[in-house]
């Protein structure tokens, strides 16, 4: 202790001066700081974070690139950790890793990122109709609501009392336009609350308790509702080698997902997967209310070229979105692609601080910053008394596909859902590539009363039923390889054709095609129904001395095949079980 | 700030340590100069108060504590003209074609800044390479960044000037059937001085050398100088695309030598190394290459990036593939089987894909079938592809008369779908319309990836009965 005030003793000041430079990580001398403070580096003034201590010497992360900065140019602390700005203005918005918005960017430096230039996370000087909830005399608390900005055509912002405020009662209250820096509402303790409040993102906003999760996050995508679902508030990880799907899986979430708010990070992917999400979602409708996807998600583009240290802190900045809009009641959907980008940042600034590596040269707290981001998920009673729920799925990209790594192990020791994406299955063009025998998701069991109450109460048996045909599957083709379908038994080459139809017809689905992109529960259900009615219609004429060759042949079975691009399912499978009933009752 | 240092401390692998009393900026240009006279260039790596540690191009043999150091006050730069077209220079940007002095209109920093995001354009417009195997199953679209994974003595070159020749964009407006050629500008690293050739016979050839920008550095060049060369040309081609509206085609080889050179880097200063001893910035730094490729709102021209890499033991997990998957928008497999089997070009399309194919092709791009028939030739190749393992135990007689099918279809497919000769150039309707000769092979039920509606259009009566009679 005593030799750490003698470090803090030497003069230090809110100034100090470069001593080192080497890619991100600059080192200053003679600045007073503490962890994490955001400091502005060189003549340039690049954005940086204090990341070590050490006697004189603080070592700082830059958010930019350093080439030409000097040392001796100076540092400056803004005493200040890093923080977001939260307020209305930031769905329909996309930003980089430290929140600076990529639209207002372009117009102030044309089409390439230059660095030094800083804007402020929400557009200080528009205006937004505030509508007050409370009224002169309100006691009010941390966490309540004072009133409402109808901020996009489907969400209406609920402007908080900032966590950490004491609270009081309200002795002055504004309506109409209003900048987010305008004051709304006054306490008699003096507090005043405007609609933008700032958050340091390395820290969890604070709730009452974690609920457990028992409503479906309901993706549209056949494989995730129907075999392995998450639920809202929930987490999963997609890991996959390059090329196989985990980028499109993400996309489709972010599309369909029936959350109310949507977060999407890239961090470290490519500029053209960001490109496509601002291209296509404000054409795209939410299934649910008809409102361009745009209006309800809010995105952060750290792309592999970007800064590496800003892609370290873009989940950071996600998560804490995220977080204020659950505070207001809603159920956020973050998605991370990808949490490997993430940790190799980590890894990069670690090595670069020549810290001690732990496995594969990633830094010993890998764990344990995993862990804390995706604590960060879950289903909240928050302070104000609403529910909301953060839904995590992170992207995982191991090098060279193999799962044992640490990045995919550490989070699967976390994540409650492992979706696996399988390159096989990508060669052959089975999408999306999930591999139904390794994937697995442990919210299986809590989400059943939903899908019996809300979809059919035999849903569960059903599922069930196709798990099992799909597992013989994988035991019959085992013996398939040595001897040849022909060589088996009838009935086990019957189960193998009620498996094809399994995986073509219902696993399989096409992000591509207008009407397959997203499939309602509903339907993933009912196209489960005509399968079976397949499989026990033709193991009944199995039965009823009709060869294989002829059950299996018959003229509707193709058919099951085409469910998914139906506009008109419900029609278009009472139909074809029926013509299947008929066509194999022919038979016999 | 031209002052001159003899303060060398230590020479280690290509990295020189010099003190120095006044500050140096990180990434700035080094001339060291050795006691005869010789000047060699570098970029500074890490710079501190009291230190510098130096990365040398053109390696440090020769380099002595008794040399001098002088830092130039700026970070690399490219000189640009447009004049650059037709020209061959070294791989650290120098002219070698005694051709007269770089006259630059411009000059700029050759680390390049990332395009904005929000400022580009998703990129859509397919282009015709000619190549079935590409232009059928993973169509290359203006704007992507497509490797070539390859293995040492496989013919990669001789599809990547395949595509060079024969790459056209059917331009809409161009109601005559217009099309729009590229400018071509070419990274060599550490390739052989015949491998050289091959390329330069080829522009020289076919005329394509004047539309050309060629960067050189051979095998017996400096091996850091690699690091150097891919930006100068990315520099190059970013101002030919965005600044004087050309659409540019970059062929890079070979990327597995860049890395190789990134990590005599790393090793030299000690850094903890990621996997296999490559550097954990390796992502990254690929990145910051592969990346600067695209279109740009508003701006006429584009970079189409075809970097080939060989893949170390044929092993597409290893870093430099790897890495380059993940962040490429997709890759061309060339396969050893297939080419010792004597198909040309002998692509494996299988575990090839071209992540942007899916908006480029399709109805006012392409043919309306498109999509849908090469779902279906994935599809069906994988199944044959399954079933050769079978039958090489169990024998054709054991097969059903479905799985024989779909042998002869896997078969078929190498044979006259994917071979066409490097010296053929097929349009996007004959190479589909092969497809199609192709899947009619197989019943009309099988084919569930293919709309009803195109079946009725597309299908070739007839074939599947041929095939089984003989
Ligand atoms: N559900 C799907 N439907 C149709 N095609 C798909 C689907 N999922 C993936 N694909 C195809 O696979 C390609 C690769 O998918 P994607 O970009 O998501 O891979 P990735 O796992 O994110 O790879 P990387 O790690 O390199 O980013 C897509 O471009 C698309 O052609
Ligand atoms: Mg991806």
């Amino acid at each position: 202790m005593s030799n750490m005030s003698q470090a803090t003793a030497t003069e230090t000041t809110s100034e100090g001066v470069i001593e080192s430079v080497s890619g991100p990580v600059v080192t200053a001398i003679d600045l007073d700081a503490r962890m994490n403070d955001v400091v502005y580096v060189g003549e340039e003034g690049l954005m940086g974070e204090v990341i070590e201590i050490e006697r004189n010497l603080v070592t700082i992360q830059v958010y930019e690139e350093t080439s030409d900065v000097a040392p001796g140019e100076p540092v400056e602390n803004t005493g200040e950790p890093l923080t977001v700005d939260l307020g209305p203005g930031m769905l329909d918005s996309i930003y980089d890793g430290v929140q600076r918005p990529l639209d207002v960017l372009e117009e102030q430096m044309g089409a390439f990122l230059d660095r030094g230039v800083d804007a402020p996370g929400i557009d200080l000087e528009k205006t937004w109709e505030f509508d007050p909830d409370v009224e002169e005399g309100d006691e009010v608390e941390s966490g309540d609501v004072v009133g409402i900005v109808p901020e996009t055509e489907s969400i209406d912002h609920k402007v908080l009392v900032p966590p950490g405020y004491e609270g009081g009662e309200v002795v002055d209250v504004n309506s109409g336009a209003l900048t987010v820096t305008d004051t709304v509402v006054e306490l008699d303790n003096g507090e005043e609350i405007q609609m933008r409040q700032e958050w340091p993102v390395r820290e969890p906003r604070p709730t009452v308790e974690k609920e457990t999760p028992t409503t479906p996050l309901v993706s549209g995508q056949r494989i995730l509702d129907g075999l392995f679902p998450i639920a809202k508030g929930g987490t999963a990880a997609i890991p996959g080698p390059f090329g196989s799907g985990k980028t499109v899986t993400q996309h489709q979430l972010a599309k369909w997902a029936d959350a109310d708010i949507v977060v999407y990070v890239g961090c470290g992917e490519r500029g053209n997967e960001m490109t496509e999400v601002i291209e296509d979602f404000p054409e795209l409708e939410d299934p649910k209310t008809g409102k361009p996807l745009m209006s309800r998600t809010s995105l952060i583009a750290n792309t592999s070229n970007m800064p590496v240290a800003a892609r370290e802190s873009c989940v950071y900045t996600g998560i804490t979105i995220a977080e204020y809009y659950r505070d207001m009641g809603y159920d956020v959907a973050l998605m991370a692609d990808s949490t490997s980008r993430w940790a190799e940042a980590m890894r990069e600034i670690s090595s670069r601080l020549e810290e001690m590596p732990g496995e594969e040269g990633y830094p010993a707290y890998l764990a344990a910053r995993l862990s804390e981001f995706y604590e960060r998920a879950g289903k909240f009673k928050n302070i104000n008394g609403t529910e909301g729920s953060i839904s995590v799925i992170g992207a995982v990209s191991p090098p060279g596909g193999d799962f044992s790594e640490p990045v995919t192990q550490n989070t699967l020791r976390i994540v409650k859902c492992f979706w696996a994406l399988d390159a096989d299955l990508a060669e052959r063009r089975h999408f999306p590539s999930i591999n139904w025998t390794e994937s697995y998701s442990l919210y299986k069991d809590q989400l059943d009363p939903w899908w019996r109450e809300n979809v059919d109460e035999e849903y569960p048996e059903y599922r069930q039923w196709a798990v099992d045909v799909l597992d013989e599957e994988g035991e019959l083709q085992e013996i398939v390889q040595l001897v040849g379908k022909d060589a088996l038994p009838e009935d086990q080459q019957l189960t193998l054709e009620v498996a094809r139809y399994i995986r073509e017809g219902w696993l399989q689905q096409n992000a591509f095609h207008d009407v397959d992109t997203y499939c309602e529960p509903e339907k993933t259900y009912l196209m489960l129904t005509a399968i079976r009615t397949f499989s026990d219609e033709a193991f009944a004429a199995l039965e009823a001395g009709v060869p294989v060759e002829e059950a299996i042949d018959i003229e509707a079975a193709p058919r099951l095949n085409r469910i998914n691009t139906q506009e008109d399912y419900e029609a278009y499978i009472q139909e074809l079980k029926d013509d299947m009933t008929e066509q194999f009752r022919e038979l016999y | 700030m031209q002052k001159e240092y003899k303060t060398i401390t230590e020479i280690s692998g290509p990295l020189v340590f010099a003190e120095v009393d006044e500050p140096v900026g990180y990434n700035e240009i080094v001339e060291i100069e050795t006691p005869n006279g010789e000047v060699r260039r570098g970029q500074v790596l890490e710079s501190t108060s009291e230190y510098v540690a130096i990365q040398v191009f053109e390696g440090t043999s020769g380099i002595d504590r008794n040399s001098s150091v002088r830092f130039l006050g700026e970070t690399l730069q490219m000189p640009l003209t447009e004049d650059l077209l037709g020209r061959v220079m070294s791989g650290a940007g120098d002219p070698i074609d005694g051709g007269p002095d770089i006259e630059p209109e411009e000059e700029r920093e050759i680390v390049g800044a990332a395009i904005n995001p929000t400022a580009r354009e998703y990129p859509q417009e397919f282009i015709q390479t000619g190549v079935s195997a590409i232009d059928g199953m993973n169509t290359l679209i203006r704007g992507q960044k497509l490797p070539i994974f390859s293995g040492s003595g496989l013919p990669h070159n001789d599809l990547a000037l395949q595509i060079a020749r024969q790459a056209t964009v059917p331009e809409e407006d161009g109601a005559d059937g217009g099309e729009t050629e590229f400018a071509v500008i070419f990274g060599a690293m550490g390739i052989t001085a015949e491998e050289a050739n091959e390329f330069m016979d080829d522009f020289e050839r076919t005329g394509a050398l004047e539309r050309s920008v060629v960067f050189m550095n051979l095998a017996d060049d400096p091996a850091v100088e690699r690091t150097v060369t891919p930006r100068l040309v990315l520099t190059t081609a970013e101002y030919l695309a965005f600044d004087k509206g050309y659409h540019v085609l970059v062929i890079l080889t070979d990327m597995t030598n860049y890395c190789e050179a990134l990590r005599e880097i790393g090793a030299a200063r000690e850094e903890v190394p990621g996997r296999r001893g490559y550097p954990g910035y390796m992502y990254t730094d690929l990145a910051t290459l592969y990346e600067r490729a695209g279109r740009i709102e508003g701006r006429e021209g584009s970079v189409t990036q075809l970097p080939i890499l060989t893949m170390p033991g044929d092993d597409d997990t290893h870093p430099i593939p790897d890495l380059t998957g993940y962040i490429t928008e997709g890759q061309i497999y060339i396969d050893r089987d297939l080419n010792s089997q004597g198909i040309e070009p002998p692509v494996n399309v299988l575990p090839s894909l071209s992540r942007l194919m899916d908006d480029g092709i399709g109805e006012g791009f392409t043919r309306e079938d498109h999509a849908d028939l090469s779902d279906q030739l994935y599809a069906a190749y994988a199944e044959g592809e399954d079933l050769r393992d079978l039958v090489n135990i169990v024998g054709r007689e054991a097969l059903s008369e479905r799985d024989n099918k779909y042998l002869d279809f896997a078969d078929d497919f190498e044979s006259e779908f994917v071979q066409q000769g490097h010296d053929t150039n097929r349009g996007i309707e004959e190479t589909l319309d092969i497809g199609w000769e192709l899947v009619s092979q197989l019943p009309k039920e099988e084919l569930n990836r293919i709309d009803e509606e195109l079946i009725e259009k597309y299908y070739v009566e007839g074939q599947a009965e041929q095939v089984t009679a003989d």
